[in-house]
């Protein structure tokens, strides 16, 4: 129990309606953020748009590795490196399909740049 | 570590998470923005891994490592066609990780700092439920969305009685779960919401297919990204929240102008069963209409004695992998004066943007692909347009037609150019079910055929 002190990013002595009205805060802030940064994307980049936010909403895994972190095995670290385990495949392969998709953009314009 | 420094960590992962997104306004930054997607993610991990309560490094490094060669091989491996089916799979997978954190979570809140197990906080109860809620409808919502597209479920609507009626029944009987879930902290029904939660994202997504497609796949990422926010508010994690909130904004907003580009609510889309019966549509008789029918050489003597010429691509582009031949043919075209562009409706393909990403696989100049409201006031300049797998999409009736169902669906005016090029492998409607009058004008012609074969025959005659 010693260990609670660590992953305190909520204020532990801060009351938890305290804590949750911070991340409500957090959430619709984020919403607008989020609605202003999407509509500025261009259609054409509609589908790498998908595969960065495929790859992005994969930080749970961070979740993930918190229940998996301590030593011992148990029924959460198992849920936990589950959750690892499924986060990396979409991480690596959101991250390199976006990749994959964004280099094609690149190699016309080049192309047709030397051509002209 | 002390937990000021983790959470500014956390919040840079978090802005460059922003800046990812913002990249993508410009081809030209995008690639960048990904790297600081990159770098954002490697900066969430390894702040969490200095945290003093995780120490099994070996195991943690061991998941990472399958994972992510699992999702590496893949990602490297799939063929662009194929790009909307792994995006559902990839969806499936982000929900299933909401799951399955949310409920170590359950039982080990200790780790977590939310309680002890059988004393976990009411709050965190509350936003774990929702968390598992929210990523298991994604889990099983993806999973059928992946096997429609992939061709192993029938991509057709399958709406039955009551369908909506017993959704919304299960959904309050998931919402009575729940606060049974919140008072007893039994983990049967903890188990019992996500099998029930399952059951619900097979039954949502059923009653959608076929040119609906887009939408579904653009709810279920918006989906994801609302499981995120889930477990965030449950790990009060704000860099979770945030990537949540950007994820969730994002697919709400693609499926809205996916909705929007089909002239339909996205409420009318969810509830489903569009493009159903195909009969009931294309009762009208047409079957003493004359079609004008031609062949490669047709098409590409036509095509040789333009001045401009408007490619309109759909998904059966995507289906024959015709978009290097169609390239070629372009090139040809370019070469001999002829200015060639690409006209993109925003439905056009299985995904959002799918048909832009197929052309720049074909090494088509982004600047020649556009959008429907860049291009759609040249058509009548235009003398030829090339319709290759797209149908419903240049149907004048959803401009005339008041009775059509895609009346007032916003098209591509190819009836205003000079001459139209059907490349069609048959007389079908397309998914609305709907005939295309364009078919029977004097100005149209049909090349019947495989969308590949047709291009590649159209080039051996423009270079004969």
């Amino acid at each position: 129990m010693e260990k609670l002190d660590w992953s305190n990013l909520n204020n532990m002595e801060a009351h938890s309606s305290e804590v949750f009205v911070i991340g409500l805060t957090v959430f619709f802030l984020a919403c607008i953020i989020g609605y202003y940064v999407v509509w500025s994307v261009t259609p054409a980049l509609h589908s790498p748009l998908m595969g960065v936010t495929n790859a992005i909403s994969s930080v749970i895994i961070v979740g993930a590795i918190l229940a998996a972190g301590p030593q011992g095995f148990d029924t959460s670290k198992i849920f936990g490196l589950i959750g690892v385990v499924l986060a990396s495949v979409n991480i690596f392969g959101g991250f390199l399909v976006t990749y994959r998709m964004l280099s094609m953009f690149k190699k016309k314009t080049k192309k047709t740049k030397e051509k002209e | 570590m002390s937990s000021n420094i983790v959470a500014i960590l956390y919040l840079i992962s978090a802005l460059l998470f922003i800046f990812a997104l913002r990249g993508l306004s410009h081809p030209e930054s995008s690639r960048m923005g990904n790297i600081f997607g990159m770098i954002g993610m490697i900066i969430a991990v390894f702040t969490t891994l200095m945290f003093k309560s995780v120490l099994s490094y070996y195991e943690i490094g061991a998941a990472i490592l399958i994972g992510g060669a699992i999702g590496s091989f893949i990602a490297l491996r799939i063929e662009m066609t194929a790009l909307p089916q792994l995006v559902a799979a990839f969806h499936s997978l982000v929900g299933l990780a909401a799951v399955f954190v949310a409920a170590a979570a359950f039982y080990d809140p200790v780790a977590f700092n939310i309680g002890k197990i059988g004393s976990i906080k009411i709050a965190s109860l509350v936003e774990m439920s929702i968390g598992t809620f929210i990523g298991a409808i994604t889990f099983s919502g993806s999973v059928l969305a992946f096997g429609k597209l992939q061709g192993t479920i029938s991509g057709k609507p399958l709406v039955f009685k009551f369908q909506h009626l017993i959704n919304a029944l299960i959904f309050l009987l998931i919402l009575f779960l729940i606060v049974l879930f919140v008072i007893n902290q039994s983990p049967i029904i903890f188990w019992t919401i996500v099998v029930i939660s399952i059951l619900l994202g097979f039954l949502v997504v059923i009653p959608i297919g076929g040119a609906d497609m887009p939408v579904v796949v653009s709810m279920l990422n918006s989906y994801s990204g609302w499981a995120a926010c889930g477990i965030g508010f449950t790990l009060s994690n704000n860099l979770l929240i945030i990537t949540g909130a950007l994820v969730g904004a994002s697919g709400a907003i693609l499926s809205y102008i996916m909705s929007k580009g089909m002239n339909r609510s996205i409420i009318n889309v969810v509830l489903g069963g569009f493009g159903g019966e195909q009969e009931s549509s294309s009762n009208k008789d047409n079957s003493d209409k004359i079609v004008k029918q031609g062949n490669a050489e047709d098409a590409a003597y036509i095509m040789k004695n333009a001045d401009s010429v408007i490619i309109v691509p759909g998904y059966g582009m995507a289906v024959a992998q015709a978009q290097h031949a169609l390239r070629e043919m372009g090139d040809i075209l370019k070469k001999e004066g002829i200015e060639v562009r690409y006209a993109i409706h925003p439905v056009a393909g299985r995904m959002p943007g799918h048909m832009n990403v197929l052309l720049a696989e074909a090494n088509v100049p982004y600047e020649e692909v556009l959008e429907l409201d860049e291009i759609n006031h040249d058509f009548p300049m235009t003398e030829v347009s090339f319709v290759i797998g797209a149908n419903d999409v240049t149907n004048p009736a959803a401009k005339t037609d008041e009775s059509s169902p895609i009346y007032g669906m916003p098209i591509l005016d190819v009836e205003k150019s000079q001459s139209v090029l059907f490349v069609k492998r048959s007389m079908a409607t397309g998914y609305s079910g709907v005939d295309n009058e364009l078919f029977y004008r004097d100005n149209t012609t049909m090349l019947f055929g495989d969308a590949k074969k047709m291009c590649e025959d159209i080039v051996k005659s423009l270079s004969a």
